[in-house]
């Protein structure tokens, strides 16, 4: 395809002098990698281990979709981004596919000409105070001081949050959660706003996470999701459909453990055709008909893949909350596979 | 009957635009010329090209959308609902604030350190040069981040200072509160306000100008000029009679007496901080961004300014001071006379240049969360917008009118102290 | 008038100096106390250091070498001193340092930087000891090749190729410079290497790596990261930047208006803004500016975005030089009936450069340091890997310690070029007088 060649000393190992090609699946099988824009570090969602190697929630996604797409789970480059830098990424070709704590929001959708392509996580903006302020409801946080994480919607929500309230607050923007965090326990914010995902795995943290309380306010809502270039829409389907893939798995029952042995078909048609065995659904994604199992042969399906990285057997503890499947009370409810 | 007669017309040929040195530097100049207009009309089409397949054509209508989002030190009043435009505003004063600050603790830190290493105290000498050492060595941007850490970490919380046996306490008389949100002191008041005048009234660009401190310096402006004019009468009448008229008190009194009616008539009295709900209440209000970044800059800024200082003095050789005093002069007219504007001419070059990188530093506040022009043009706006070119170029553009305006005062300033060589 | 009262016959035998100007007293009194106010001052100075140290030898060495985790850490701290605080947690250093210092390189590749940059001292010390071999010049020659292969990985005749095509440029120089002039020769040397890398070279390099198989295992440049990643930024630009500021400093002293107004403009644009800011369009618009669907990855663009900047900073550098040299030396040129390239680069650029290389060693220290902004743009530098670290479960809410050793890695790198650089001046003051 490419003839990349380096050139002199000076531009190397780069300048693939190719056309834009004309399908992002090509361009992902051809390259044999996918490249996946996640964030540069946030608890539980992504962030390099010891070996290097990316973990997280929605790294787990990546991986899906990658092994839906190229058959291996590890052919993926992870592309840290920051808040300012996701969306020229995505819409430069830097990445396939950003899954990097997005909120789902009219102006990225039409304005910024993207496609979100579904929501792997409901959540929405809350507040941490200190036990021993006091306070039980974020009506009560006039002239407090505010840490926010910057490069999100949050401040947009916090000041519209205050100024509907009538109230007068102290912003103290701050680029990453990390720096948010230490500031807020040294005590130079009263209080600390981000996604209450956020709020809970950074609580989880804590040395004594006892000694803080996430308000039950929720000012905002904020379905995070995957997103993809608008107008390639093929690409587009695929990456929801895995996701898809990974909620109705665990609707249906099928676990990474189980899998194998319903592979070999069940009595329901719903899984023979998710897993392949009957019907043509990956031949119309422009993939095989197993692709869906290399997805849920990953990290399993969305609620193992919740489990395993931010559930409540992990340091973070979330809940499923409004994660949970329709049928449990939750908001996850994908359209079947039909 | 001169032989010579003007030199034959050749014939033009086109190789003499590359072999005949009359032409040729012509020729290499339209050369360059067409080559450097040739890759700017290529990156223009490409860019025009990529934003039409983007949908996103130039267009600067968002500055004058609203911003929706807060800033937290602001100069010009400003709330959520002002435009993108009043919120660069706004950031660039901030820039302009810590930049300012910043030249000045670094100038003077800069000299009091230079010359403490050539201090016969080997002490003071060895510590200053660890200091020098250990500032110019590690990345400016992990100093922010650590006096931002230092300050928030080793500071008392202002919840220390509540309650009967509160941890901390306010300094000089409870007027000035030092927390890890920044420091608090006393405001300047005025109970018998002028009011303000306010400019271009409801724009992005509006800004107000305080009457009272506007009397105040022109009062002060009045006063140095009297001031000014009793001193030269006074040298006069010395120069007639040969017996100086004693003036001191005259001098100081049109200083101050004018002031103080003013201070007194508009009501002026100091507003101290308050512990008030979550925070302080009241006072000037130092944030810790501003204290760290400020800190950070001036401290690292100052140990290559010292470094200058040092080579400036280092520079004025030994016989220069040895000359001076037999002339005759005193240490002090030696300094004044004959060190100072030798060592200035060698030393304020590259401070020029070190302003101009502390200017620019200040671009690193957004790794404390201080508000200036990358925070909200490059940083907030540009968020939300989306609107990465606009922002990017405005913000390029604006540091460098900063850059230039600034070098080209110091430059100024540098040909009015520069000795004349012949 | 001979009854002198007193004449000293013989000489009084020499006294010991007093014991309070000699040995270690005396150096005391002389350095420390010779005033009141030096004395004061000693006596601040003391306390000031004893006040430093006791905050930070026992943080420091009163530390956790071995835990797995920030708690397990606390708990390991606590068990020992007790409920006191203030004791560093070196783990995560020993749990991290290797990816801090490599950042995502494969492990089992670790000796292709480590290679490269103990080649890199080699390399240099033909010109920042000019008392070696000079056979090492030839390495210093091939090392902008060897550097990339070993650091990217790939076919080996990509960097033959890229190399052939600058032979060429120079075959074509000097060739052809006595049949159609040194301009012409300059312009077509440019375009014949420009066709050879461009055109020739791909289909020979596509041709060789089929039938003789020479590559090094490639490695993507987004794995790179740490320590790693800001020494490389560093290297590329500033050894790519040389032959641009060469370029613009001869083009601003340039008496051509044209040449040296676009010289002017770009150094002082460059100079004028803030690295971040350039940085900020090498993440955000630089794919803006190429052709569509040109792809560059993002340490890419940053290496072109920070070589043009230290372009600008090296071409103010050379003018220095170029200015330090006495106008004798142009003259001189002029009356050996020199043109201007030979004289160029006969008589001015080696002495220029000499003269230059102090202040090239301080823009290179300058360039490195702000080499940290790129965790700015999410880049994984130490201070960018620092904020990944701490975004792990095990290590969120550690703080210093990954400063500190950050911290400790630029100080030794930097501190030793700028001691370098200061024995380089000393040795270039003897050498003009």
């Amino acid at each position: 395809m490419k003839t990349s060649f380096v050139l002199g000393a000076l531009t190397v190992a780069g300048l693939a002098a190719g056309a834009a090609a004309a399908g992002t699946l090509d361009d992902v099988k051809a390259r044999g990698t996918l490249n996946c824009g996640v964030s540069t570090g946030l608890v539980g969602f992504a962030a390099p281990n010891a070996s290097g190697e990316w973990e997280g929630f929605d790294v787990g996604l990546c991986r899906a979709v990658a092994a839906a797409v190229l058959g291996d789970s590890n052919a993926v480059e992870f592309i840290p981004t920051t808040g300012k830098t996701r969306f020229t990424a995505l819409a430069s070709g830097e990445v396939d596919l950003l899954a990097r704590n997005t909120t789902w929001t009219f102006s990225r959708d039409v304005d910024l000409k993207f496609e979100f392509t579904g929501v792997n996580y409901y959540d929405g903006q809350g507040f941490m105070v200190p036990t021993e302020l006091g306070v039980s409801s974020a009506k009560e946080l006039d002239g407090a001081t505010v840490c926010i994480q910057t490069g999100t919607t949050t401040e947009l929500n916090l000041a519209d949050f205050f100024r509907s309230n009538n109230m007068n607050y102290e912003p103290v923007p701050i680029e990453t959660n990390a720096e948010a965090q230490q500031q807020y326990l040294a005590g130079a914010c009263d209080v600390y706003t981000t996604d209450a995902s956020g709020l809970a795995a950074t609580r989880a943290t804590f040395e004594n996470p006892g000694a803080h309380v996430v308000l039950p306010e929720i000012i905002s809502k904020e379905p995070l999701g995957p997103l993809v270039r608008h107008g390639d829409n093929n690409w587009g389907d695929i990456v929801r459909w895995t996701l898809n893939a990974l909620i109705t798995a665990e609707e249906l029952g099928v676990t990474s453990a189980n899998m194998a042995e319903m592979a070999s078909g069940t009595n329901n048609p719903e899984i023979n055709r998710l897993l392949g065995t009957e019907g043509t659904l990956g031949e119309m994604l422009g993939l095989d008909a197993e692709w869906a199992q290399r997805a849920l042969a990953v990290g399993g399906n969305y609620g193992e893949l919740f489990e395993a990285n931010i559930g409540a057997s992990t340091p973070i503890g979330l809940a499923r909350g409004l994660n949970a499947q329709w049928k449990n009370g939750g908001l996850l409810y994908s359209p079947p596979f039909r | 009957m001169s032989t010579l007669t003007d030199p034959r017309k050749e014939s033009f040929s086109v190789s003499m635009l590359i072999y005949d040195t009359r032409y040729r530097s012509t020729t290499i100049q339209i050369f360059v010329l067409v080559l450097v207009l040739m890759v700017v009309f290529w990156l223009i089409r490409n860019t025009a090209q990529n934003l039409s397949d983007l949908g996103k054509p130039i267009e600067f209508g968002f500055l004058l959308e609203p911003s929706s989002y807060d800033i937290n030190q602001r100069l010009l009043d400003y709330s959520s609902r002002d435009t993108h435009l009043r919120a660069s505003l706004l950031g660039l004063l901030n820039t302009f604030v810590v930049a300012f600050l910043g030249c000045i603790t670094a100038l003077i830190l800069g000299v009091l350190i230079g010359v403490a290493r050539l201090s016969k105290n080997w002490l003071v000498a060895r510590i200053m040069t660890v200091y020098v050492e250990m500032f110019r060595n590690v990345p400016v941007l992990l100093w922010i981040v650590l006096a931002m850490a230092i300050m928030i970490e080793s500071l008392p919380t202002p919840k220390a200072f509540r309650g009967e046996n509160a941890t901390a306490s306010m300094y000089f008389s409870d007027s000035v509160a030092i927390t890890n949100r920044g420091i608090y002191i006393p405001e300047p008041l005025f109970s018998n306000s002028l009011g303000n005048l306010s400019f271009l009234g409801d724009s992005s660009v509006r800004f107000d100008i305080s009457l009272d401190l506007m009397l105040i310096i022109a009062v002060l402006i009045a006063g140095f000029w009297t001031s000014s004019r009793i001193n030269s009468w006074a040298s006069k009448t010395q120069n007639e009679t040969g017996i100086r008229p004693t003036v001191w008190y005259w001098r100081l009194s049109v200083v101050l007496l004018p002031l103080l009616v003013v201070l007194y008539y508009t009501g002026f009295h100091l507003g101290y901080p308050a512990l008030k709900g979550f925070n302080f209440q009241g006072g000037t209000y130092l944030r810790n961004s501003l204290i760290a970044l400020w800190l950070a800059l001036s401290l690292y800024t100052a140990a290559f300014i010292a470094e200058n200082v040092r080579a400036g003095i280092l520079a004025i050789s030994k016989g220069q001071s040895e000359a001076a005093a037999s002339l005759g002069l005193r240490p002090g007219p030696t300094m004044n006379l004959v060190i100072l504007p030798q060592a200035l001419r060698v030393i304020i070059p590259p401070l020029i240049s070190q302003f101009l990188n502390l200017t620019k530093n200040s671009s690193l506040a957004i790794a404390v969360g201080y508000m200036d022009i990358t925070g909200t043009l490059g940083g907030i706006t540009l968020n939300q917008t989306g609107r990465e070119l606009e922002a990017i170029l405005m913000m390029m553009l604006i540091y460098l009118s900063v850059s230039l305006t600034i070098s080209a005062l110091m430059n100024w300033y540098n040909n009015s102290v520069k000795l004349v060589e012949r | 008038m001979s009854d002198t009262s007193f004449v000293r016959q013989e000489m009084l035998s020499e006294q010991p100096a007093p014991a309070s100007s000699v040995g270690f007293l005396g150096w005391i009194k002389n350095n420390l106390f010779s005033t009141w106010f030096n004395s004061i001052l000693t006596v601040i100075a003391l306390g000031f250091v004893w006040y430093i140290l006791a905050g930070v030898l026992p943080w420091t060495f009163l530390s956790v070498w071995n835990a797995g985790s920030l708690s397990e850490c606390r708990e390991i701290a606590r068990q020992v001193w007790g409920e006191s605080h203030g004791h560093a947690c070196w783990a995560v250093i020993n749990d991290r340092w290797i990816q801090l210092l490599f950042g995502f390189y494969p492990s089992h590749l670790y000796w292709r930087p480590i290679l490269a940059f103990v080649l890199l001292g080699f390399a240099l010390a033909p010109v920042l000891f000019p008392q070696s071999s000079r056979k090492l010049l030839i390495l210093s020659g091939l090392y902008p090749f060897i550097l990339p292969w070993l650091m990217w990985g790939g076919s080996i005749w990509s960097p033959i190729m890229a190399l052939i095509g600058f032979v060429m440029g120079y075959l074509a120089i000097k060739n052809l410079s006595e049949r159609i002039g040194q301009l012409g020769a300059i312009f077509s040397s440019i375009f014949a290497a420009f066709l050879w890398w461009l055109l020739i070279g791909p289909v020979f390099v596509d041709l060789l790596s089929a039938n003789i198989p020479i590559a090094l295992e490639s490695v993507a440049s987004r794995d790179f990261g740490g320590f790693v990643l800001a020494l490389l930024i560093g290297i590329v630009a500033i050894v790519c930047s040389l032959p641009i500021g060469i370029i613009l400093a001869l083009g601003r002293q340039s008496d051509l208006i044209i040449v040296k107004a676009f010289s002017v403009a770009f150094i002082e644009f460059i100079r004028g803004v803030p690295l971040i800011t350039l940085l900020f369009v090498a993440s955000l618009l630089l794919n803006l500016f190429l052709p569509p669907g040109t792809e560059f990855d993002i340490i890419l663009r940053v290496m072109i975005m920070v070589t043009l900047f230290s372009s600008a900073y090296m071409a103010e550098v050379i003018r220095g030089g170029l200015a330090a040299l006495p106008k004798g030396q142009y003259e001189g040129a002029d009356s050996l009936g020199l043109d201007y390239w030979q004289a160029q680069r006969l008589i001015i650029m080696p002495q220029a450069l000499k003269v230059s290389i102090p202040g090239i060693v301080s823009t290179f220290i300058g360039l490195f340091k702000d080499t940290t902004l790129v965790s700015i743009i999410g880049l994984m530098d130490p201070l960018g890997l620092s904020q990944g670290i701490r975004a792990n479960a095990e290590w969120n809410g550690i703080y210093w310690e990954l400063f500190a050793f950050i911290a400790l890695l630029f100080f030794v790198v930097c501190f030793s070029m700028s001691r370098y650089s200061m024995y380089l001046e000393r040795k270039l003051q003897t050498d003009h007088r």
